[in-house]
């Protein structure tokens, strides 16, 4: 019981740093020579490294790791899987192979270590991909992930900046899953909430991923730590902006009850305050805002398709059991640059 | 009643959760509550829940990773369930006046294009003047040509626009008319938002 304690104290993309303190930190590195075969690199802060190999394959790497956000270790490998494959797809790539990263206390049970890697190797499995190796390192906290490798096409990246005025954006899963497991820590979250927030976590991005293949997706990328309004204004870029409608937007019910209860995570208000100052909300009740900057552990696919493509793309994602739902658009630069109505 | 809550060590949520159980403590008699905590994004979270209870809070830094916040908790009659009351009435719907103006065609009417470019302009013109102006006004097929370069109608629509209308030109025209970086007013949109528009119109005006 006293080992169990330990295990979770808040993880999930929770335990991100703050996409501020980041970038200060990213922008003091030596640059090393340029590499034209590396498309997709630090500079567009986006969710993988893309590097082309030949006319027509690059390979897309990524990695991702966090401390148990849930009490269930297998339940926990299975999200932190899901959460390093999603990044592979969010690019638009096909699932190689993986690498466990391990970190683990020397004195705790082995075998939750082991239900953790089940969990995880069942994921790796279902993504399609060869569990490949990994590290292990002894740690006085909990930590486990995924180093992933994928293929792609260097003509179908799919970058997180590539929107285009216009376009029409579809979100893939429900936002909330960050403050519903803070409320499940000190007790407040109801079975059913924690049982809905589990399922959207172990949920592979590879089935929207799939169907996006068959549209044209201009950009996308995986909802995670800096919260829905962190990541689109990462796909804005600096050069669009983009009207969001709360009313669409695919939420867990509860996440809003437990954000009018404050049951807020720190890596919320950090989103706050980053993205905050680029968006403005019109009439939005409280609640509804802290889910828009709500950190998501293994969220959905954010995409910017073509408009008319729009309503077929959400259709699909709809009837493959996805909660799937147009939220907004992108459009021409202007002020605020998300207006959220 | 005062309350001193000492979070320190604690992560987000727990401050917040041992503020409020503190809050609930001192209960209709009012009082402070006094709430140590180690970072500044957990003062944030405190400042938050205390200005949408309502309650005034102030902060400070005592030392480095120790900081202080206090809310004031007023003396309240009827606490809990007049709150809640006012939380639950949640987005006042203002779309009272949700009128669009749709406008397909630099011309209005039909007959001599040259008196109906006259009488487009005449139009936006009186739209401007009305006293309850409308939410939106779109353009399309020739309409698009309204709020781009030299048109006649630039000044009235940046008026309208100044005053919180919303102003919305189809991408897909302004490509077709070759005006892709012409447009002066307003932002671009595209079908499946001037489709929404006119179905959640309240009133539809075209002239």
């Amino acid at each position: 019981m006293a080992d169990e304690i330990v295990f979770c104290r808040g993880g999930g993309c929770t335990a991100k740093l703050g996409a501020g303190v980041l970038s200060r930190v990213l922008s003091c590195l030596p640059k090393g020579p340029h590499d034209d075969n590396l498309l997709v690199g630090y500079d567009s802060r986006d969710d993988a490294a893309v590097y082309q190999v030949s006319d027509d394959l690059a390979i897309v790497q990524t990695l991702d790791f966090f401390p148990p956000m849930i009490e269930d270790p297998y339940l926990f490998g299975q999200i932190a899987a899901a959460n390093a494959l999603s990044d592979i797809y969010a690019m638009g790539g096909e699932v190689k192979t993986a690498l466990n990263i391990v970190c683990f206390p020397e004195k705790m049970d082995l075998n939750i270590l082991g239900e953790i890697m089940r969990g995880g190797s069942e994921k790796v499995i279902e993504a399609g991909a060869a569990l490949a190796g990994g590290h292990s390192i002894a740690d006085d906290s909990v930590k486990y992930g995924l180093s992933v490798m994928g293929t792609i096409h260097p003509g179908k990246v799919y970058a997180n900046n590539h929107g285009q005025a216009g376009d029409v954006l579809i979100l893939t899963k429900k936002l909330g899953v960050g403050i519903v497991c803070t409320a499940n820590r000190v007790g407040e979250a109801s079975k059913e909430a924690m049982d809905e927030a589990i399922q959207s976590m172990t949920t592979l991005n590879k089935y929207a991923a799939e169907i996006c293949a068959k549209y044209e997706v201009h950009a996308c990328t995986d909802v995670t730590g800096f919260g829905f309004l962190g990541h689109l204004h990462e796909m804005l870029d600096g050069r669009l902006s983009a009207r969001i409608r709360a009313r669409h937007m695919p939420v867990m019910e509860e996440a809003l009850h437990h954000a009018d209860e404050f049951l807020l995570t720190a890596a919320g208000q950090r989103n706050r305050n980053h993205t905050g100052p680029f968006v403005q909300f019109q009439n939005i009740p409280f609640a509804m805002e802290e889910v828009l900057f709500d950190p998501q552990t293994s969220g959905g696919l954010l995409i910017a398709v073509e408009p008319v493509q729009a309503e077929a793309l959400e259709t699909e994602l709809q009837k493959a059991g996805l909660p799937a739902s147009i939220v907004g658009e992108l459009i021409n630069r202007t002020e605020p640059e998300i207006l959220v109505v | 009643m005062d309350k001193i809550v000492n979070a320190m060590g604690d992560a987000c949520p727990i401050p917040v959760v041992k503020t409020k159980n503190a809050i609930k403590e001192i209960g209709a008699e009012g009082g402070s509550v006094e709430t140590l905590v180690d970072n500044e994004i957990a003062v944030q979270n405190l400042t938050k829940m205390a200005n949408q209870k309502g309650y005034p809070v102030q902060s400070e830094k005592l030392e480095q990773n120790k900081y202080r916040v206090v809310m004031t908790i007023g003396t309240q009659t009827e606490p809990e369930t007049e709150k809640e009351e006012t939380e639950a009435v949640c987005i006042p719907d203002r779309r009272a006046g949700n009128t669009v103006v749709v406008i397909s065609s630099s011309c209005m009417g039909e007959g001599d294009d040259a008196l109906g470019t006259v009488l487009m302009k005449g139009f936006i013109y009186a739209i401007s003047q009305q006293d309850e102006l409308p939410a939106t006004i779109l353009f399309y097929n020739g309409g698009a040509k309204l709020t781009c370069e030299d048109a006649p109608t630039l000044e009235d629509l940046k008026s309208l626009e100044a005053q919180g209308v919303e102003i919305l030109t189809c991408g897909t025209c302004l490509n077709h008319y070759g005006l892709s970086d012409k447009l002066k007013v307003g932002t671009v949109t595209n079908m499946y938002v001037i489709a929404e528009k006119m179905t959640q119109a309240s009133l539809i005006v075209k002239p």
